[in-house]
């Protein structure tokens, strides 16, 4: 429906005709933009909705109650996707589960996915290549979380941490958080932080949907193809990884950009690898760990998401 | 009256400080208002997300920012 709207908006009211270039880039633009701002309606509400029910106080107590029984990696991973992230939370969060009894690993395997599945990411991954690519994205991002998580928890790792951060992990876990709040507003808070941060977010993605406009109606098809196809494609895995790091602040620009990049011929498993690169390897998350922990662990942690989100990029080319 | 804002200076702890400041303006209240950026202080109130807003040594909000209007009624009911 959104499609015969968007034609005639385009074709009827504006009046193009329906071979200019500029008429598909304008079609491409308004088509993706309503659709990415439904999509974003919808998961940030759904999102914020779930994370009603597991605030990060009430996850802390769970995977350290010890009930999870071997399962605290899955678990921490999987809450670490509902949650929404801030890279400035990092640390209190880090510190906070320490003194809840977490160990590192299970920590990690949160730090991991909480960044790599998000509301956003999830809601412009359904715009871009549908339910199915969703699914797998998410799906990968959970279990990347929970064995790189446990891989790390095989070593001891609090030798590593710096030494303020040893002694506050010492102090036991308050629950101080007085619940100020009815259900009633939290319900009513839903809806209020599902529209702040479609709000933060809308210029990049707008800027990103009419990057990736452009691209579809000046780019030819297979345009990429001539680059990346049999031998160059090897290289393109860790070298999209490579450039996705330094540009975390764009993430919400970067989906709909690649959208239009696979459409000309840059595959799908170089592509996801380079999104999850953009959002799971975080420079301002590595400056804010840089002071809890010491380089040698960091280097460990992104270098074990990075070279994990490369081997998937190979995986996802080989299967489509 | 004592509020504190905990964070380590990130946009968000940015604006609720704004907006805490918007609150007490609209309600003709006065408070000493501070920010915490040190870890060590700011995890004494347990908490594991930021911004923290913390109202005479109670940690009321943690890991959301929260509206002029949602301040103004925790102040109120102080």
């Amino acid at each position: 429906m959104l499609e015969q709207l968007t034609d005639w908006l385009v074709f009827n009211v504006f009046g193009f005709e329906a071979d200019l270039a500029f008429a598909g880039v304008l079609h491409f633009f308004i088509y993706e933009a309503v659709k990415i701002g439904l999509l974003l309606l919808l998961v940030t509400h759904l999102m914020g909705a779930i994370n009603l029910f597991f605030p990060i106080e009430k996850v802390r107590k769970l995977i350290s109650s010890g009930k999870l029984r071997g399962f605290e990696y899955p678990a921490a991973s999987l809450f670490g996707a509902v949650t929404p992230f801030c890279s400035c939370s990092s640390i209190p969060l880090f510190i906070g589960f320490l003194q809840g009894g977490i160990p590192i690993g299970v920590t990690f395997s949160f730090l991991i996915t909480s960044p790599l599945v998000n509301e956003i990411a999830l809601a412009l991954f359904l715009a871009a290549f549908g339910v199915k690519v969703t699914l797998i994205y998410a799906f990968s991002g959970i279990l990347l979380g929970t064995v790189l998580g446990w891989t790390l928890g095989r070593f001891d790792l609090e030798r590593h941490l710096e030494s303020w951060v040893r002694d506050l992990a010492k102090n036991k876990a308050s629950d101080s958080l007085q619940s100020a709040m009815s259900m009633r507003d939290r319900v009513l808070h839903v809806s209020r932080d599902a529209m702040s941060i479609i709000k933060t977010i809308a210029p990049y993605v707008l800027a990103g949907v009419a990057i990736g406009a452009a691209i579809h109606g000046y780019v030819p098809t297979g345009y990429f193809e001539a680059y990346m196809g049999e031998g160059a494609g090897i290289w393109s895995v860790p070298l999209s990884v490579l450039i996705a790091v330094p540009m975390y602040a764009n993430a919400s620009a970067v989906i709909p950009i690649m959208q239009a990049l696979v459409v000309k011929g840059i595959p799908l498993g170089t592509a996801i690898a380079f999104m999850m690169a953009v959002v799971g390897l975080s420079l301002p998350e590595a400056l804010m760990l840089k002071k809890v922990m010491n380089v040698k662990l960091l280097s460990a942690y992104f270098g074990l998401v990075a070279g994990s989100i490369i081997i998937l990029g190979y995986l996802f080319n080989s299967i489509f | 009256m004592n509020i504190k804002i905990l964070g380590p200076g990130c946009s968000n702890c940015r604006v609720l400080f704004q907006n805490t400041q918007e609150a007490l303006k609209s309600l003709e209240m006065s408070a000493d208002l501070e920010k915490v950026e040190d870890y060590a202080q700011m995890m004494s109130y347990g908490i594991l997300g930021t911004p923290g807003l913390v109202i005479d040594e109670v940690l009321v909000s943690s890991g959301r920012v929260n509206t002029v209007k949602e301040i103004s009624d925790l102040l109120q009911k102080k």
